[in-house]
């Protein structure tokens, strides 16, 4: 019953991304078919330059795809209006925020902004879902703190945590991992997962930590030079992508571990 | 606060007025010729020009998340600089008769007007065609740039008189307004206001950078467009008429932010309103030089009393909120 009857969230078509200027068209990379269903999480890996950043531009509509489809919710992801897009997707950037005197909860609250009238006031059902949002990613104790007093773990999660209270069907997190220790890369892919069994979201990520990947990731999109494939972890091993992921002179993957060796 | 230091105002002056007279003379029941036509007005624009300049410097300051920004960097104050230079410096090519008729004030006003607009139209024609707000904000200093180039060419040319002239514009003044421009002044500004508050929603998204902005649903150019008109309207008829008064724009948003230590435009917005209005009165207060007949340039007394607090303040607490 599980996997095959999976609601679908992204769907995309033969899609061809790159950048395109007046003269010239650069094809980044090509004939991408992939499906993102509900509840999984999806971890998106790739050497650096491949063009991870360039897929997820194109996918949260912040860049235009050179041909091809991108389906969201079964509908064209141009046919979305800005409110309506940030109403099914919501975005966490590798960027830091513009003003970091907001307190924790100020930053989540104004994950509600789609939802609230003119002026920006919460409801009672937006104060709730914040205040839910806070406690699935374990913020309560902080949630008075500035947003200059926060460590880079602490930062992420608040990002997640405001990304959640915007209550899309689909979060996209841009290197979620990056500038953090072992633990707390451990911990926020963890915290991603549970997110993603808990309320049935679909959460796709783009990230260098491979093996924490292949550990906690339903499905893996792996871009390579010549494809891009998608699949569940354990079949992508036996398929031998990861092995061709880098030059195999330099770095060599262990089937039975799941995981790299540098070669001495 | 506002109210205390709106009567102080009109009560202190060459002439001191006791506050007994002011409530009779405000209420109606005597008339005192000083009050009516001299004190009120000028206090009244006080407040006009404290709230605007400081609502306008927050609105820059955080569409451009730039601390150093203020209700001038779109060009406004050197366009309106260059009209009024023109009409200035320039009426000495026209000569004659033509150009005592020329010089009057409400010429200088519509040169004001004339000339921030037109810059503000060229900054926004050029803001259109870029996506980065940053370049929004070179481009406002490019131009600033250029008009002050061709003011230093004009005056290059001009007269000792004329230059004395255009420099006594450049101090600023909020006296001189008749009851008939100040309803013109105060309408513009309203208007102005009220955008800004409509504005406050997409000021707060705008914290957290334009990126997350657009993925939370605003829509970044109609907004940034609204910010910029409603700070063109305010800055620029406040330039029109009272002159560049500099300092307060700028420095208002950050005092406010050091005292109520948030970015949250919903409580940032009345507070700089009412912040700005207070401390233009104050400086006015100081200006006039209470019992003398002297009357200092307002621009002189906004920055000499205004920077030591902001440094005050920044040292005070150790850490910008910004």
């Amino acid at each position: 019953m599980e996997s095959n009857q999976k609601h679908i969230i992204l769907k995309t078509e033969n899609l061809s991304i790159g950048y395109k200027t007046k003269k010239d068209e650069t094809v980044v990379a090509s004939n991408i078919n992939i499906e993102l269903h509900s509840g999984e999480l999806i971890g998106l890996v790739g050497a650096n330059g491949i063009g991870k950043s360039t897929l997820l531009r194109t996918l949260t509509n912040v860049q235009s795809k050179l041909s091809g489809s991108v389906h969201l919710n079964d509908k064209q992801l141009e046919a979305y209006s800005n409110l309506d897009l940030a109403k099914t997707m919501s975005l966490v950037l590798t960027e830091s925020i513009a003003s970091k005197n907001l307190s924790v909860f100020e930053i989540v609250a104004l994950g509600r902004q789609p939802y609230t009238n003119w002026v920006g006031s919460l409801s009672e059902t937006d104060i709730s879902i914040i205040n839910k949002s806070l406690s699935d990613t374990n913020l309560n104790d902080i949630k008075h703190k500035k947003c200059y007093e926060l460590s880079d773990g602490q930062f992420q999660k608040v990002m997640i945590a405001r990304a959640l209270a915007q209550d899309t069907d689909l979060i996209i997190l841009d290197e979620p991992t990056t500038h953090l220790d072992m633990y707390h890369k451990a911990y926020i892919l963890k915290l991603l997962q549970k997110l993603a069994k808990d309320n049935n979201k679909t959460i796709l990520f783009s990230s260098h930590e491979i093996d924490l990947a292949i550990q906690l990731c339903d499905t893996m999109i792996v871009m390579s030079e010549n494809d891009v494939v998608s699949d569940a972890p354990c079949n992508l091993i036996e398929k031998g992508t990861f092995s061709n992921l880098f030059p195999k002179n330099m770095i060599s993957f262990d089937e039975t571990t799941g995981s790299f060796r540098v070669n001495k | 606060m506002l109210l205390c230091c709106f009567l102080t105002n009109i009560s202190l002056g060459s002439v001191s007025i006791p506050l007994k007279e002011i409530f009779s003379s405000l209420l109606g029941s005597t008339d005192n010729y000083i009050i009516q036509n001299y004190r009120l007005p000028k206090a009244i624009t006080a407040i006009l020009v404290g709230s605007g300049l400081g609502i306008s410097g927050l609105l820059m300051q955080t569409l451009f998340r730039n601390p150093l920004a203020g209700p001038f960097v779109l060009g406004i104050s050197s366009g309106a600089s260059l009209g009024v230079a023109l009409v200035i410096l320039g009426s000495g090519f026209l000569g004659g008769v033509f150009s005592t008729l020329l010089i009057s004030k409400w010429s200088i006003v519509i040169a004001a007007s004339l000339g921030s607009f037109l810059v503000l139209l060229a900054v926004l024609l050029v803001s259109s065609k870029v996506r980065d707000t940053m370049a929004i904000l070179i481009i406002g200093l490019m131009f600033g740039s250029i008009t002050a180039a061709v003011v230093s060419v004009l005056s290059y040319f001009s007269s000792a008189e004329q230059l004395q002239q255009y420099i006594f514009w450049g101090f600023g003044s909020l006296g001189n307004l008749s009851w008939y421009e100040l309803l013109i002044f105060s309408t513009i500004i309203l208007i102005g206001i009220v955008l800004s508050i409509f504005s406050i929603k997409a000021l707060n998204t705008l914290l957290l950078g334009e990126n997350y902005a657009k993925s939370l649903g605003l829509n970044i150019k109609q907004s940034r467009l609204i910010i910029i008109i409603a700070t063109s309207l305010l800055a620029g008829t406040i330039t029109a008429f009272a002159g560049p008064i500099a300092f307060i724009g700028l420095a208002i948003p950050h005092i406010t932010r050091q005292i109520f230590t948030t970015s949250n435009h919903k409580i940032l917005l009345p507070a700089v309103l009412l912040l700005g209005a207070i401390v233009m009165l104050i400086c006015d207060s100081i200006a006039q030089l209470p019992t003398s007949d002297y009357m200092l340039p307002i621009n002189a007394i906004t920055s000499l009393f205004g920077a030591p607090v902001v440094i005050w303040l920044l040292v005070r607490k150790r850490k910008m909120i910004f």
